[in-house]
């Protein structure tokens, strides 16, 4: 019998190599569910692939997540939209560069009977509207890049959300926006997973186009100092691919094909304050 | 009503014209899945076997931990898991974060527990008096155990079916462990889900429909092994 676990144990090693170890090729990339979730992320790995020749591993679990992840040095890279935390991130000396790359903006979206009168409102004076008239608003509260923006807009209206009003789903945007349809309730979504997800919703943008809804994507290298073990030169060509004039042609073009609207705007080399 | 009638057509459209997409998730879970059941086999009947035929102090505790495996809930596996391939973990050296090894091995903990328990019951299932009048007539105890593992290879192909179906409609631990990278650890279960959560539900559909006609092979072929009339 211990002949046989032994043969066991043994095929389990052969078969394990033979599924093949990664090489250095491999970058390891820690980001976001809406980069993923807007199909941005798919298209991006294989130009890169293709193009530079190194393998994109990527995980998306939410921008909390992500730095989490790159702060105990298990990614390469991670691309992020939560500028405060990327600035403790960088801060407590887990960053190497950090460049960036796009914007979206977000949307105030709800019922189109608007029953708290919010539409054409400024983003701040919505929020104190929807606080004050009590009316269903779907949080995502999930600590992803979306949620920290929400309590972001939250403490700048003066504001901190409780009550039966105030739902808390913690789920994904695109289960965020099929509950307050369903419970004709107001929510913040990201425009691309708003356009994606408009068919099945009965939903309509209330606010939009005002500087504090700017959600701006940053590519951060993890400090190769503090982890040796990261892909530095792998992080470093992401990095770089995605700032190239290429890659940024191509995000200014993504989604335009399907959704008749630009879902991410180009800001490679622009001042972060300058943008809108 | 519409979405469901315009996701099955869509469905039957990529599934007729074998969309890249639908059939890289389906050969990724097909050959992930294949693996871990294929070591769940290997180390899974020779330990059951032991476990069904010896009698050891502590059998009955280890086969309750066995037991306990069978229902392990596949979020704690993945979690497991990651914590030991993650750079900073024990096995980080082996850079198995996000790649197929490291979703055969959380796949693997899943379906091994299964086969090791099934395989156990299935030998215990024969009756004693052929064990006994095996060894009056001189059978080793290796010729003993192939013999009974001959006795049971339908119960046994009952056992690899349960660790197959376990682990290819599994999404937690795949998820948390292989990250759902496009055209490599993209499996059927993590695709659906990605593509619900985009709007997609034409090509979720048309990879939930793949998902269902293994599952039911499966059981088919479980449900034949059972239901066939045995051998005199």
């Amino acid at each position: 019998m211990n002949r046989a676990l032994l043969m066991a144990v043994g095929a389990l090693l052969v078969a394990s190599c033979a599924l093949g170890a990664p090489a250095r090729r491999d970058v390891l990339l820690a980001t976001t569910t809406s980069f993923q979730d807007s199909g941005l992320l798919d298209v991006l790995a294989a130009d890169f692939e293709k193009r530079t020749g190194y393998h994109l591993r990527s995980t998306a679990v939410g921008t909390g997540a992500a730095l989490a992840i790159g702060a105990r040095g298990d990614a390469d890279v991670v691309f992020v939209h939560a500028p405060e935390e990327e600035l403790k991130f960088m801060d407590a000396g887990s960053g190497g560069r950090r460049v960036l790359v796009m914007h979206n903006d977000f949307v105030l979206v709800g019922p189109p009977g608007d029953p708290a009168r919010i539409k054409g409102r400024d983003a701040i004076t919505a929020f104190k509207t929807i606080a004050a008239a009590q009316a269903t608003f779907i949080s995502r509260g999930d600590n992803s890049g979306t949620d920290i923006f929400e309590q972001g807009l939250w403490r700048r209206a003066g504001i901190s959300p409780s009550g039966a009003w105030y739902v808390q789903a913690a789920t994904g945007m695109g289960q965020t926006l099929q509950i307050a349809s369903e419970k004709n309730a107001y929510t913040l979504a990201d425009r691309g997973t708003f356009l994606a997800r408009r068919a099945g919703l009965r939903l309509e943008i209330l606010v939009q186009r005002d500087p504090p809804l700017i959600n701006v994507y940053h590519v951060i290298t993890v400090n190769p100092q503090r982890y040796p073990k990261t892909n530095t030169a792998g992080a470093n060509a992401f990095a770089d691919y995605l700032v190239s004039p290429e890659t940024q042609r191509l995000i200014g073009a993504f989604g335009v094909d399907k959704y008749g609207e630009q879902l991410f705007v180009p800001d490679a080399g622009k001042n972060e304050s300058g943008l809108l | 009503m519409e979405l469901i009638a315009q996701g099955i057509a869509e469905a039957i459209q990529r599934l007729v014209t074998l969309d890249p997409d639908v059939r890289d998730a389906a050969s990724a879970s097909l050959v992930v899945s294949g693996s871990a059941t294929a070591l769940a086999v290997l180390s899974g009947i020779p330990l059951g076997t032991y476990l069904g035929l010896a009698r050891f102090r502590g059998r009955s505790f280890f086969l309750s931990l066995v037991n306990t495996g069978m229902g392990l809930p596949p979020v704690a596996v993945g979690l497991f898991v990651a914590i030991l391939v993650w750079r900073s973990g024990p096995l980080g050296g082996l850079d198995w974060y996000c790649t197929r090894p490291a979703m055969v091995t959380a796949q693997y903990l899943l379906a091994a527990p299964t086969v090791i328990g099934l395989t156990a019951v299935a030998i215990q299932s024969v009756d004693p008096m052929l064990r006994l009048q095996l060894l009056a007539l001189g059978a080793t105890r290796w010729q003993l155990a192939m013999l009974l593992v001959q006795e049971t290879r339908l119960l046994l192909l009952t056992a690899v079916m349960a660790g197959f179906g376990a682990v290819i409609s599994e999404i937690g631990a795949s998820l948390m462990v292989g990250c759902n990278v496009k055209g490599d650890t993209r499996i059927l279960t993590t695709a659906i889900a990605l593509d619900t959560s985009k709007g997609e539900f034409g090509s979720a559909i048309a990879l939930a429909v793949i998902l269902l006609v293994l599952v039911f092979a499966i059981n088919a072929v479980t449900t034949w092994a059972q239901q066939r009339p045995r051998p005199a």
